[in-house]
């Protein structure tokens, strides 16, 4: 299946591209999907944090993935 | 009773007051952030804020809607955050809430701001005369 991640600040820079379109196998983890991300864009890991968002909410590590979600790569957030 | 928006037009801190004020609170109070002319000691000449709109705005409601759970005599919340390039003593967010008593209206204020910085996906980077960084990005 082909996964559609949307990218914003300091991720966005480091791939630079705003969204990114990678293809994984069904069932494909959070967890596995940062894993991949974080060895093709190896300045991914030296972020004090990064969460993936799915549907407008955080998701745990042992979420699965699939086409129809809205996926997001969410670096340390600083607002306010 | 919940009012939430993120914009890139500049805050109407009046207007945002206005938003929360109700007969049975005898308190409003508001916390207002701006922006600030050093960061770690480094002249700040300009900050850019990026939204993920969509999950921010969900993040916000949440934010508001579990103070209402933990302060249930809350009348009224307003957040609104700004995003875009803002420039020194620029208004960068504003909470506002209102409550019967005042001692509710600064629990609740702080939690949401502080909730807030902690969830919310807004995105803030530093402009120096001779660089910039994305706040918070690295350890």
């Amino acid at each position: 299946m082909n996964l559609k991640i949307a990218l914003f600040g300091i991720a966005r820079e480091i791939v630079g591209q705003s969204s990114l379109e990678v293809s994984a196998p069904e069932g494909q983890s959070v967890q596995a999907l940062l894993a991949g991300l974080r060895e093709q864009y190896p300045a991914l890991g030296g972020l004090s944090s990064l969460a993936v968002a799915v549907n407008n909410e955080y998701a745990e590590e042992e979420t699965t993935l699939t086409e129809r979600d809205e996926i997001a790569l969410i670096p340390p957030v600083s607002g306010g | 009773m919940i009012h939430i928006d993120l914009t890139d037009q500049p805050i109407d801190v009046a207007a945002a007051l206005r938003t929360v004020e109700d007969d049975g609170a005898g308190a409003i109070n508001t916390f207002i952030g701006a922006v600030r002319n050093k960061s770690t000691g480094r002249p700040v000449v300009r900050l850019e804020y990026e939204a993920y709109d969509s999950m921010a705005l969900h993040q916000l409601r949440k934010v508001a809607e579990q103070a209402v759970e933990q302060w249930p005599m809350l009348k009224k919340v307003t957040v609104i955050h700004r995003k875009g390039t803002l420039y020194i003593g620029d208004v960068a967010v504003v909470v506002a809430v209102s409550t019967p008593h005042r001692a509710e209206s600064f629990a609740a204020c702080q939690y949401i701001i502080d909730t807030l910085k902690q969830v919310v996906t807004i995105w803030k980077k530093e402009f120096y005369e001779d660089g910039d960084v994305w706040v918070a990005a690295h350890p």
